[in-house]
């Protein structure tokens, strides 16, 4: 199932609505690929609220999408990971290092709202 | 003769679908919490290893217990070209290209126990289990 990408000013909200395929993740990358340059977007946001498994590859694939989406000039904030799915996460041996997160939406936008030279990496 | 369900596993919508019947499994066997998505998660890397190194196979799922402990066992068979070094395949970092090699480490770090058997030419088994506690 494809995710549907908001555009909401010069953020690009990426909201995933169900459990993902391999596939997927993949379609997701190359349409936030393609859709920061067309929009001239300055941040992503991806929304993994209802996402209840983020295992190896899901991991590989937001750190891949947060460095793509740096190289065409946009941030990407990863938002609404679960506790538990935190914890499998870190069991797993994996991080997402290099990419920024927040606790949720609002807490995202905010992030991404702020003046550039305050911007925090992680 | 144990009940078990029983997931082919030849594209990635199967991955997903194996990870799913098994969360809905580990429930029912009395699991909560974080473990439900560690185990949702350990059936994810086991089953992913299966599509990314032989394409096709199955995952079993179904009800254990041992000591008086209730738990639950996944097991992913394959018969693809097998694992030359096992030792070598559970190192973290270790993959033969297609993965960055955290899947099975990261798979036995999910669960309580982890066996590979593996015969090359012939296939994988992987055997897990969780024990509630």
């Amino acid at each position: 199932m494809p995710v549907p990408i908001l555009k909401q000013g010069q953020i690009l909200i990426a909201s995933i609505q169900a459990a993902l395929t391999d596939h997927d993740l993949i379609q997701l990358k190359d349409e936030l690929a393609d859709q920061v340059g067309r929009f001239r977007s300055r941040g992503v946001i991806i929304d993994v609220t209802a996402l209840d498994v983020l295992d190896s590859f899901a991991t590989r694939t937001l750190r891949g999408i947060a460095a793509t989406a740096q190289l065409r000039g946009a941030q990407t904030v990863v938002v609404g990971i679960q506790p538990d799915v935190a914890i499998a996460i870190v069991q797993l041996g994996l991080t997402l290092q290099g990419v920024a997160t927040a606790l949720d939406l609002e807490e995202g936008l905010q992030l991404l709202r702020r003046p550039p030279n305050r911007n925090r990496t992680s | 003769m144990r009940d078990e369900l029983r997931v082919p596993v030849s594209r990635d919508a199967d991955i997903v679908t194996a990870r799913q019947l098994g969360r809905e499994l580990a429930a029912k066997a009395g699991f909560a919490g974080s473990d439900l998505t560690l185990i949702a998660t350990a059936i994810s890397e086991v089953a992913r290893n299966i599509i990314s190194y032989a394409e096709a196979g199955e995952i079993r799922l179904g009800l254990a217990s041992k000591d008086g402990y209730p738990g639950l066992f996944v097991v992913a068979q394959d018969h693809g070209p097998g694992i030359p070094d096992i030792d070598l395949a559970m190192q973290d970092g270790f993959s033969t290209g297609k993965s960055l090699g955290l899947g099975l480490p990261g798979a036995r770090r999910l669960m309580d126990e982890f066996e590979i058997v593996s015969v090359p030419g012939k296939g994988t088994t992987i055997t897990m289990h969780k024990w509630r506690r």
